[in-house]
């Protein structure tokens, strides 16, 4: 204290190196402990003769899928089993985000409906199905509703579509000699459809007088498909009927027990999460826009799409964007019930080999790609959605 | 209205509301009927409704069969529970009632309607004819004690005190009391089930994330970068991947990175894994707590001189947890709904019962009363949080400010 010229603060006192120390001071206890435990685990691995690597995806899987999206058989190795079942986690995903925004947003809009009784309706489905496990709901689904449905001979038959405790048969697209070119100019429609779109309201834009900007995109869309229709001088595809052969129906598609268990359980629950989603952000939009609307004369319909509905999707993207990653997570809850996603493939697979470690690494890093992959699609819409600030 | 009035009787009128606009036809054409497309919604929903109401009447009370529910009834609750230990559970049910009658009585509110839903919840029980003799003294005793605590709680001195210091150490005590450790004899964690089971390790997977995720939400808003892009790394891993693989981690992995002849048991492998889940939402919810305060708050504290930790207790997180509470309980909610997911790898809760209860050839395809009986314990449970998440938020006033 006497020398206080040449005192410089002693370095458990500087407040520069206090952090530095903390921090490697971190970073060896998490070394210690990950390596501590790594090594353990080797240990372990080495006693029962193992080593980590991922050769064994090369092995013939010898268990069978019924469901996939590809071709696959049991003698196929472990690498396509799994691959099988990320395209079923896939499938079940984009297509129970596509129906639970459906319902969710109708259900949500309900909820705003001037009608006492929708209003209360669309209340008590989002209180029930929000209150209850998924998990619970999917038994149910399977366990007692698709499996309680009578035998394939006694089916429950709308049409041409059979409900069966095998599950339901539907009519089908097949693909015919045409096909390819249908496709193939329905997409250059598409295209011509956008850039005349762009093009004619620019110049409406520009000139100030009416250029139909609409009625040309679906014009020329109409256009494509009709000459489309000349050159194959067919319908797109074929459509195939579900026919009751001997034990079960041939043609057609049939979506089993499983897949509709969980699609119909994670479309229903993920539902009423979107459906309070959209419900609050209706709300979020303040009244005074809808009444300046209202006073320059604009229809309801109108206010509905060009001023409600994009200032609420700006509150609604990023929320919604977690209930469908917490669908697609959720659909791993298939493997309660037997449909081939990804953690039952990998499941099975583990079982099989006692690759604990690789096999839950592949699901992690499956999941996370997932992930990453769809919050990096709804970002980049959120971002076109946003209000562009001055 | 009429048109005879005569000239005293005209001067003496006052206009009455239009009759439209009154009573029972005035509120069904204001909402129901109050156009033409709403007309038909009405009609339409009616007829929803009523065939909706119609076929559940019908199988609950004709065709289910709830023989399966009443005589698995002990089951469902408690699991294989040794029966002569039963009383302790029931006692760890009457301290919880106790504190929920003394704190109904001293805090009055949201706290209060949920133990009048406890207390008629017991109250069914003892009405109901399958709950043994015993199990209905249990009840009637739980019953006095919420009202007893309900009564007493405002007398007594020091209530506020004493409640808070019984529900810290409430959980402490009813691990205690139902695993025995050596003082009464003991019943080990394998044979826990059913609903019990369930609270337990949705309330070990709360209690426990909380501390985790709040390290977690400082560590992400730290300066220090190491740290910072630990904890980064950690939430944004566990927020990617779906629970069930954690549960599958820690039932295969946690025994493989333990050293040889060191086994955990698989319930408490299972508390491990939801709580370390759990917290990595935690921590989100608690930096957006955190991210809700000014600057200023921070400032303030550093210029009356606290240091680092006492401005973050005393200042920065009671008023950044009160700004996520209804973040925070809904994530409970989610939490003790996934809690259903440990019957997937192996466990008997109130799901795992249900799955052994009906493979009883007994009672063989009776699946739709098991599972909406469970069904509907989950949802009495999560609605009343959700019901009193709603209340505490009005009551505190977030977001109004």
């Amino acid at each position: 204290m006497a020398k206080q010229n040449n005192v410089s603060t002693p370095f458990w006192r500087d407040n520069r190196i206090i952090p530095i120390l903390l921090q490697i001071l971190f970073v060896i206890i998490v070394l210690v402990t990950g390596g501590f435990l790594i090594n353990n685990a080797l240990n372990g691995l080495a006693r029962q003769g193992m080593e980590v690597g991922f050769g064994f995806l090369n092995g013939t899987a010898s268990f069978n899928i019924t469901e996939a999206l590809i071709d696959y058989q049991p003698t196929d190795t472990y690498k396509r089993a799994v691959l099988v079942g990320i395209l079923n986690t896939i499938k079940v995903s984009v297509i129970g985000v596509i129906f639970a925004t459906l319902i969710g947003v109708f259900v949500g809009i309900s909820r705003l409906s001037t009608n006492w009784l929708v209003q209360k309706i669309a209340g008590l489905y989002i209180e029930i199905f929000r209150n209850t496990p998924l998990l619970v709901q999917i038994f149910i689904w399977y366990f007692a509703v698709f499996l309680q449905l009578p035998q394939v001979k006694e089916s429950i038959t709308i049409g041409s579509f059979h409900l069966s405790n095998r599950g339901a048969s539907i009519p089908w697209f097949e693909a015919n000699s045409g096909t390819v070119i249908w496709i193939i100019l329905f997409l250059l429609g598409i295209v011509l459809a956008f850039t005349l779109w762009r093009k004619m309201l620019k110049s409406q834009i520009t000139s100030g007088k009416r250029k139909y900007p609409f009625v040309w995109a679906i014009g020329s869309l109409v256009a494509s498909l009709v000459i489309a229709f000349i050159i194959t001088q067919q319908g797109p595809a074929n459509i195939t009927v579900p026919v009751l052969g001997n034990f079960n129906f041939e043609g057609g598609h049939t979506l089993t027990p499983e897949f509709l268990a969980i699609l119909i359980g994670l479309t229903v629950y993920t539902a009423t999460y979107i459906a309070e989603i959209v419900r609050g952000g209706i709300l979020s939009v303040s009244k005074g826009q809808v009444e300046a609307a209202k006073a320059l004369g604009v229809k309801s319909s109108t206010i509905m799409r060009l001023v409600i509905f994009p200032q609420a999707i700006r509150i609604i993207i990023p929320p919604v964007t977690s209930q469908y990653l917490n669908l697609t997570k959720n659909s791993s809850l298939a493997i309660a019930v037997g449909y081939a996603d990804l953690v039952f493939v990998g499941n099975t697979t583990l079982n099989q080999t006692g690759r604990a470690v690789e096999m839950v690494l592949i699901m992690i890093l499956v999941y996370l790609t997932l992930s990453l992959l769809t919050s990096w699609f709804m970002n980049y819409f959120n971002k076109k959605t946003q209000i562009v600030e001055r | 209205m009429s048109s005879s009035l005569k000239p005293e009787e005209s001067v003496k009128q006052t206009l009455e509301p239009p009759k439209s606009t009154l009573g029972i036809n005035g509120w069904l054409k204001k909402n129901l009927f109050n156009s033409f497309f709403n007309s038909i919604l009405t009609v339409v929903s009616v007829l929803v409704i009523y065939f909706i109401l119609k076929g559940s009447i019908t199988w609950v009370f004709t065709t289910a069969q709830w023989a399966v529910v009443t005589e698995n009834y002990r089951l469902f609750m408690v699991g294989q529970y040794t029966i002569d230990q039963l009383w302790r559970v029931w006692t760890c049910l009457g301290f919880v009632s106790l504190l929920f009658g003394l704190s109904a009585g001293i805090w009055k509110g949201t706290i209060r309607n949920l133990s009048i839903v406890l207390m008629l919840l017991y109250l069914v029980h003892t009405i109901v004819p399958f709950v043994s003799s015993t199990g209905k003294m249990w009840l009637a005793i739980n019953i006095a004690i919420i009202l007893a605590g309900y009564f007493i709680g405002p007398r007594l001195p020091k209530s506020k005190a004493i409640t808070l210091v019984g529900w810290f150490i409430s959980f402490p005590l009813i691990i205690f009391l139902l695993n025995g450790f050596g003082v009464f004899s003991p019943v080990k964690t394998n044979i826990w089930g059913g609903l019990l089971l369930t609270l337990l390790i949705s309330v070990v997977a709360i209690l426990g994330s909380f501390p985790i995720g709040i390290l977690l939400a400082l560590g992400r808003t730290s300066k220090l970068p190491i740290i910072k892009y630990f904890c980064i790394t950690y939430i944004e891993i566990i927020r990617g991947i779906p629970l069930i693989t954690v549960f599958f981690m820690a039932q295969i992995m946690i025994p493989l990175f333990l050293p040889e002849g060191f086994e955990i048991n698989n319930v408490i492998r299972v508390m491990i894994g939801a709580t370390l889940f759990t917290a990595a939402y935690m921590a989100e919810n608690v930096r957006g707590g955190l991210q809700s305060l000014q600057r200023g708050q921070f400032e303030a504290a550093k210029a009356i001189g606290l240091n680092p930790v006492h401005s973050m207790a005393f200042i920065i997180m009671p008023q950044a947890l009160r700004a996520v509470i209804p973040a925070i309980v809904g994530q409970s909610i989610s939490m003790f709904k996934d809690t259903t997911l440990v019957a997937i790898v192996g466990l008997i809760d109130l799901l795992g019962i249900a799955q052994t209860v009906k493979a009883n050839p007994e009672f063989l395809g009776r699946h739709m009363e098991v599972y909406v009986f469970i069904a509907l314990v989950y949802w009495v449970i999560a609605y009343s949080m959700s019901y009193s998440s709603r209340r505490l938020e009005k009551s505190l006033g977030v977001g109004e400010r």
